[in-house]
């Protein structure tokens, strides 16, 4: 089988935080991460292919600092990294990211299976599984919480909705979006590290993937930002003072008044 | 692209200092901007010398765009009953319409619908398209983004908004992929640019740290996703008169390559926090366990639910169903009590349609404190235990 | 301060530190609770490999040695020593089959320690027989195609989730010192029973327990080495383990300091954080040195081991010494930093003074250890 899991490097949410003097984000310090519901998609997919064979490729697209998460993901189990990076990726909404990455995959000569995590935690979107199984002309299954089996050209997988949970089955080739409650990510292992060292970086540029330039990047996405702003907090915001005892005693009794 | 006028820039930096996605470092005395740039604009407006411009390329977008008209609502239907988000979008929705003088309708695929139709007219819709057939009856992203995509092919409306539920945003990025058209995820607003026309969509960004205004300008139609309890529904007005369109689809649109094998509602602990009167939730600050125990008590003796930030859960001391936020659920409860939370606004959206809201947090510069009706500078480990016994007193009496 | 560590060695520390502060600082507190043994972290370890560090490659180890296994358990003694020692029982336990055993013996057990998929313990104490080992009980005796073990042995790490063991036995008590043999016994062994678990001061993570021989029979080819050597193969053992030890010692000490010194730091007294104050400065001072000192002495000590194979018990016994000593001293001077809240089992450093007692005592006490190295300066200094 043969399993592709794309990955997102990120600023590690924990450390990203807005600076109220300057209403800015503070950036320094912040460390760069596998998206980590990223980390989970790699997991299964090494999980998958050591109990049925095949292969696990990591696609990213990303800058060519996103080499380090490739590197991270071939230490964890994958047999292969693909880096799509060109300055033309630039900017790029789910839409023109899920182009580059489906033309990616088809010049890497298509996939069984697609893994993804449900959305990354920088933009919290959750489009690009979805979008990339269109391109791919492939049936997608977000929000997957246990595969269950894979078998006969099929693979059966548990989904979570709003109000419980499906068990689905889809036809391969399929792209699959996971939770985090799938399994526990693996620690690199020693020698896994010492392959990612060694290991050959493939890098497409969108020459290499034979893309339409107008579909890449800022240039091929729908949405435009138009404004970034601080967000407005509305709050009546009476403070309760006192010793511990008198704020207790206040709160209660204002509770009291509202229930 | 992003021009750089350096015969006007004076090196003051303000750009760099402003820019958050990093895309602008001063090198020189100049800035030099990369390819995290969004062009956003930010920069340009702060610029006090004028030396920023913003310069876009044309895009081979639609040519047809004045032919797309009328505003759309996915209505998501599931086990019998319409998704009370369809109901609050059409609320959105209808203001959208209004504004741009053209008709709202509804979109409800299914089986076995019965006076779901006449529930969406009633909350708004003018017009409900409606596909009712068993292959419809589970959810798959095939056939139901089959469909859909048909309709807005052959009725080209301007404007189509979805639930971010666990359907709309497997489904919707779908469709939107189809139609080569821009998607907003999880939007907080919704509003019509008087310009153009355009959807402007205001959406969190940066785990919510800022707030992104995003508009489709050269695609149709314009999509966007919006998080259950977020929009308000209109009134229930069964007087309201509307038409319901039925459509057939052909069974090879209707084909799906996913089949639904078992369709299983859960326990109900993961319902009651959305519905629960009452929250307690707790936050990085509650610091493990013995914290969690704090918070449970609390909202036990409050006959509440218990909520939890994206940091706690994070830190594994209570389960994802229980996280409220941009990430987690959307909760309006009439009391909120947010314990250590600091209050970042990805948990705030999550919770700032709470009538009432009550912080306790050490930090009096905590920006939950902001968005609180009461706050409480203190160490949640001494006022907690007070006030659960405090509120059992009183019930007791 | 900078060892100079290879791209490799840095690497062992990277993955033992991600699964220090991943899995093993996470879950120690618990664990020590409730004596509960670590699965999914040995799991963890497995999984990266590290099982296998100090095993040829031919027998699906990494092919590394003592530095390398140091490195790793200075790091996992950072983040508990209940759970390192969990760990480090493996290697004492396969050392036996590495130092002495046959190829047979080594191709059917070390693949499987290598890997995790099983677990090896060493057992050579029993209830009169400790830093005295000539007072051993329990006997091998030679029947037909089986050797039948009788006797007990007391206090084995590991006991009871280990499923190797390497055994010494009495074969011929005439010969006295030439006359125990080591043998490697399964789990499942008839005759081959378990007591209670121990409960213990530190060190709640690992398991601890007796094994009980009642007529165990064992395949007449599961002696290690020849019948009589089994001293020899004892002592080359924990030549080779005692760094290991140090560096549990070395990992302690050093998560002691750095628990004692972000305490001070943020502890206001007297309108200044406690660091400000010289008492408290000399005493982290000292901390430092200390740790520093025995972190260059076991260094040392395990790349001569991977160098020199004889010879080496009396560096071997010093950095054991040294390190576990500091470790115990370090532990108790943190929780005298954090005082109370030290004393309190919310902080961590109560748990690292209780953990640090073991190091003093087990693989041979500090005091046994100091009479190796004086009988070796008695030795060395015979014709000076």
């Amino acid at each position: 089988m043969k399993i592709f899991v794309c990955v997102k490097q990120v600023p590690d949410a924990k450390d990203v935080r807005l600076d109220p003097k300057t209403n800015t984000l503070a950036r320094e310090g912040v460390e760069s991460i596998m998206n980590p519901y990223d980390r989970h998609a790699l997991e299964e997919a090494v999980r998958l292919k050591e109990a049925h064979g095949g292969t696990v490729t990591v696609l990213s697209m990303g800058p060519p600092q996103a080499e380090a998460t490739l590197r991270e993901a071939v230490s964890c189990g994958a047999d292969e990294m693909v880096l799509a990076s060109d300055r033309a990726f630039a900017g790029a909404d789910t839409w023109a990211t899920t182009y580059t990455l489906s033309m990616a995959i088809r010049k890497l000569g298509g996939a069984d299976l697609i893994l993804c995590g449900k959305q990354a935690i920088d933009g919290d979107t959750a489009q690009v599984g979805p979008g990339l199984a269109e391109r791919m002309n492939m049936p997608c299954i977000t929000y997957v919480r246990k595969v269950v089996a894979v078998a006969d050209g099929a693979i059966r997988v548990e989904r979570m909705m709003d109000d419980g949970y499906d068990l689905v089955e889809a036809e391969l080739p399929a792209l699959l979006t996971v939770v985090k409650e799938i399994n526990e990510p693996r620690i690199p292992s020693l020698k896994g590290k010492m392959k990612a060292k060694k290991q050959q970086l493939v890098m497409l540029s969108a020459a290499d993937i034979e893309a339409d330039p107008d579909q890449l990047g800022l240039k091929g996405s729908p949405t435009q930002v138009v404004r970034v702003f601080a967000p407005e907090m509305r709050g009546e915001r009476a403070m309760i003072e006192g010793t511990v005892d008198e704020q207790v005693a206040a709160l209660a009794a204002r509770l009291e008044a509202i229930l | 692209m992003l021009k750089i006028d350096l015969d006007a820039c004076i090196g003051c930096g303000v750009c760099e200092a402003n820019c958050a996605f990093g895309a602008i470092t001063m090198k020189d005395g100049h800035p030099e901007v990369n390819e995290k740039c969004t062009l956003c604009g930010t920069c340009v407006d702060n610029c006090e010398v004028g030396a920023l411009s913003i310069e876009r390329e044309a895009k081979a977008g639609q040519t047809d765009l004045a032919s797309w008209s009328g505003v759309w609502v996915f209505a998501e239907f599931r086990r019998g009953r319409i998704a009370p988000v369809a109901l609050e979008l059409l609320g959105a929705g209808r203001g959208l319409a209004d504004t741009r003088g053209v008709k709202l309708a509804a979109v409800l695929l299914g089986s076995e619908l019965g006076g779901a139709a006449a529930e969406l007219i009633a909350h708004g819709a003018d017009t409900v398209f409606q596909v009712d057939d068993p292959a419809l009856a589970h959810f798959t992203d095939d056939a139901y983004g089959n469909v859909l995509a048909d309709l807005i092919r052959a009725h080209k409306p301007e404007i189509v908004l979805a639930g971010a539920t666990a359907i709309g945003r497997s489904v919707i990025p779908r469709v939107a992929t189809m139609m080569g058209a821009g998607l907003t995820a999880d939007c907080t607003q919704l509003a019509i640019r008087e310009e153009d026309g355009a959807l402007l969509q205001t959406r969190p960004a940066f785990g919510g740290n800022i707030m992104a205004t995003i508009v489709c300008p050269d695609t149709r139609p314009q999509m966007a996703t919006v998080r259950p309890l977020v929009m308000k529904p209109l009134t229930r007005d069964a007087a309201r008169r509307g038409e319901v369109v039925n459509v057939a689809a052909p069974p090879e649109r209707l084909r799906s390559r996913v089949k639904v094998l078992d369709s299983v509602a859960s326990e109900g602990e993961q319902a009651n926090i959305t519905e629960s009167d009452v929250v307690v939730a707790a936050g990085r600050g509650m610091d493990g366990d013995k914290g969690m125990a704090l918070v449970k008590e609390l909202a036990d003796a409050l006959g509440g639910a218990v909520g939890a930030s994206r940091a706690a859960v994070d830190s594994g001391w209570i389960s994802y169903h229980h996280q409220v936020g941009q990430t987690g659920k959307t909760v309006a409860p009439k009391l909120y009590i947010a314990c250590g939370i600091s209050g970042a606004i990805q948990h705030v959206i999550g919770m700032q349609s709470a009538e009432t809201i009550v912080a306790i947090n050490k930090d009096p510069h905590a920006p939950i404190f902001d968005v609180a009706t009461y706050g409480v500078v203190g160490d949640v480990f001494e006022i907690l235990p007070k006030l659960t016994a405090k509120m059992k007193e009183r019930k007791g009496a | 301060m900078d060892y100079f560590l290879s791209e490799e060695q840095q690497m062992i520390v990277d993955v033992a530190r991600q699964i220090t502060e991943e899995r093993i600082i996470p879950q120690r507190a618990e664990l020590d609770e409730k004596e509960e043994f670590p699965v999914d972290i040995l799991k963890a370890i497995a999984q990266a490999d590290l099982f296998g560090l100090y095993i040829p490659e031919e027998y699906g180890g990494f092919g590394g040695g003592s530095f390398d296994i140091v490195l790793a358990l200075e790091e996992f003694g950072r983040g508990c020593v209940g759970i390192a020692t969990a760990f480090a029982a493996n290697a004492l336990g396969a050392y036996p089959i590495l130092i002495s055993g046959s190829e047979e013996l080594k191709q059917k057990y070390l693949p499987d320690i290598a890997s995790g998929a099983k677990y090896a313990a060493f057992a050579l104490t029993e209830a009169n027989a400790g830093s005295d080992a000539s007072g051993i009980q329990t006997t091998a005796v030679l029947d037909g195609d089986h050797w039948v073990l009788n006797g007990s042995k007391q206090w084995i790490t590991n006991g009871g989730e280990a499923n190797i063991y390497t055994v010494i036995a009495i074969t011929d008590r005439a010969k006295g010192p030439r006359g125990a043999t080591m043998f490697v016994v399964e789990d499942t062994d008839p005759g081959f029973s378990y007591g209670a678990k121990e409960k213990k001061l530190g060190i709640r993570a690992s398991s601890t327990r007796e094994l009980v021989f009642k007529d165990c029979r064992i395949p007449k080819d599961r002696v290690i080495g020849r019948v009589g050597t089994g001293f020899i193969t004892v002592m080359r053992t924990l030549d080779l383990s005692r760094p290991g030890i140090a560096s549990l010692g070395v990992g302690l000490g050093q998560a002691a300091l750095d628990e004692a010194v972000r305490y001070a730091k943020q502890r206001v007294q007297f309108g200044k954080p406690i660091i400000s104050f010289q008492a408290v400065q000399h005493m982290l001072a000292d901390m430092a040195i200390q740790v520093e000192a025995s972190r260059a002495l076991v260094y040392a000590t395990a790349r001569n081991l991977d160098v020199n194979k004889s010879g080496v018990s009396k560096i071997s016994s010093m950095c054991k010494v040294m390190a576990t000593d500091m470790a115990m001293k370090v532990t108790t001077d943190a929780v005298q930093i954090l005082a109370g809240y030290g004393y309190m089992r919310e902080y961590p450093v109560e748990k690292m003074m209780r953990d640090a007692k073991i190091l003093q005592i087990y693989e041979g006490t500090n005091q046994i250890q100091r009479n190796v190295i004086g009988q070796e300066l008695n030795k060395e200094y015979i014709n000076k």
